[in-house]
């Protein structure tokens, strides 16, 4: 039975569908068999960022409304034989991706996979609440920003009341905090929220902290996920972030700033 | 923060600025969300009181708070001056 995971955040462009691409990839590099889905219907990314964007013939609405067959639509990744990409339409729109239809293709996937990674849209509309819904756990991803704080709130809050675990009184979706774009020098400076601001605003366990980076849009650039950026920080922070999801214990990386000459710590900079 | 600012003696830093903003718009945002029946719920009472006492629409108010382990619903009429005030002798 494959755990489901969904990437959420409310607020958009804060690092759901990078993480999505690079969790889901971390979990298929320790040999999981992964797929992972990008429920932004109409706004379809995470093929880009995953680099098969070429590939794509059926998504999975065709698979909802019976236009293809699950196995038909299921690119597999490039690199990692145990990952699967389900890609998201590029025209229908949203009122497409029905309950009924969501639940018999997570029904489905849960016979062949160990873990289900849920890409979710922005907002607060059906496309973000169909990823939710069947979910295990969550991955919260914030920016240390004001407005990326409150709207995760806000989605930890959907999570908590309208998550089918939360419906049907089972255990509470696992939730995971990961604070994206994090920038050491500027919160020694106070210009930042820190991880422990943050986290105590959220109260809700952190999985990792991933710097602010140029890897990233390098990455996307290329069609690679920022895991196999090797060396680089913000793939390494992703790796730890992984090994704390299963359960190993690592201390943060990536959270002090580098040292600064006299000169910039003397007069700012 | 540099040696310079440390001279010059700054302002709250921003960061700080926004945990306190988030701290008290979170706090205000999670007991909205389980708040949803109050007006409804005030309408009601409404009703029910002022079928026995005169009093305005605006002067009644529900609220329900958290203090500590506690909810407080608090319910708050005000009537009107004339019949409030006590009888003079």
């Amino acid at each position: 039975m494959a755990r489901i995971i969904v990437v959420t955040s409310g607020k958009g462009g804060v690092g759901k569908t990078t993480t999505s691409a690079a969790f889901a990839s971390g979990l298929a590099l320790r040999n999981f068999r992964t797929v992972v889905i990008d429920f932004d219907v109409g706004l379809r990314n995470l093929d880009l960022v995953m680099g098969c964007e070429r590939r794509v013939v059926y998504d999975l609405i065709n698979v909802i409304q019976g236009e293809a067959r699950l196995q038909q639509a299921l690119i597999r990744d490039r690199q990692l034989e145990q990952l699967y990409i389900l890609p998201t339409s590029q025209t229908r729109d949203k009122e497409a991706l029905t309950a009924e239809g969501v639940a018999a293709i997570m029904e489905e996937l849960q016979k062949d996979f160990d873990y289900i990674v849920c890409d979710s849209p922005a907002g607060i509309e059906t496309g973000a609440l169909r990823a939710l819904y069947h979910a295990d756990e969550a991955i919260v991803v914030t920016n240390p920003e004001v407005s990326s704080v409150r709207d995760s709130d806000r989605i930890i809050g959907i999570l908590q009341a309208r998550s089918k675990r939360a419906e049907t009184g089972d255990s509470p979706v696992k939730e995971h905090l990961l604070l994206t774009r994090y920038a050491p020098r500027r919160v020694q400076s106070g210009e930042m929220l820190s991880v422990e601001d943050v986290q105590e605003l959220l109260r809700t366990p952190l999985l990792g902290v991933i710097p602010e980076s140029e890897t990233i849009l390098q990455a996307s650039n290329q069609g690679i996920p920022a895991i196999h950026m090797k060396g680089t920080d913000v793939a390494q922070a992703y790796e730890d972030a992984i090994a704390r999801f299963l359960g190993e214990d690592r201390p943060l990386r990536f959270t002090q700033p580098e040292k600064q000459s006299l000169f910039k710590r003397l007069f700012g900079g | 923060m540099s040696f310079l600012d440390y001279f010059l003696g700054t302002r709250k830093k921003s960061a700080e600025v926004a945990k306190d903003r988030l701290r008290l718009i979170l706090a205000h945002e999670r007991s909205a969300g389980t708040q949803d029946f109050l007006p409804q719920m005030q309408e009601e009472l409404l009703a029910v009181i002022a079928k026995y006492l005169p009093v305005e629409r605006d002067r009644i108010s529900v609220n329900l708070e958290r203090r500590g382990d506690f909810e407080v619903l608090e319910l708050n009429v005000l009537f009107p001056e004339k019949q409030a005030s006590p009888p003079k002798p």
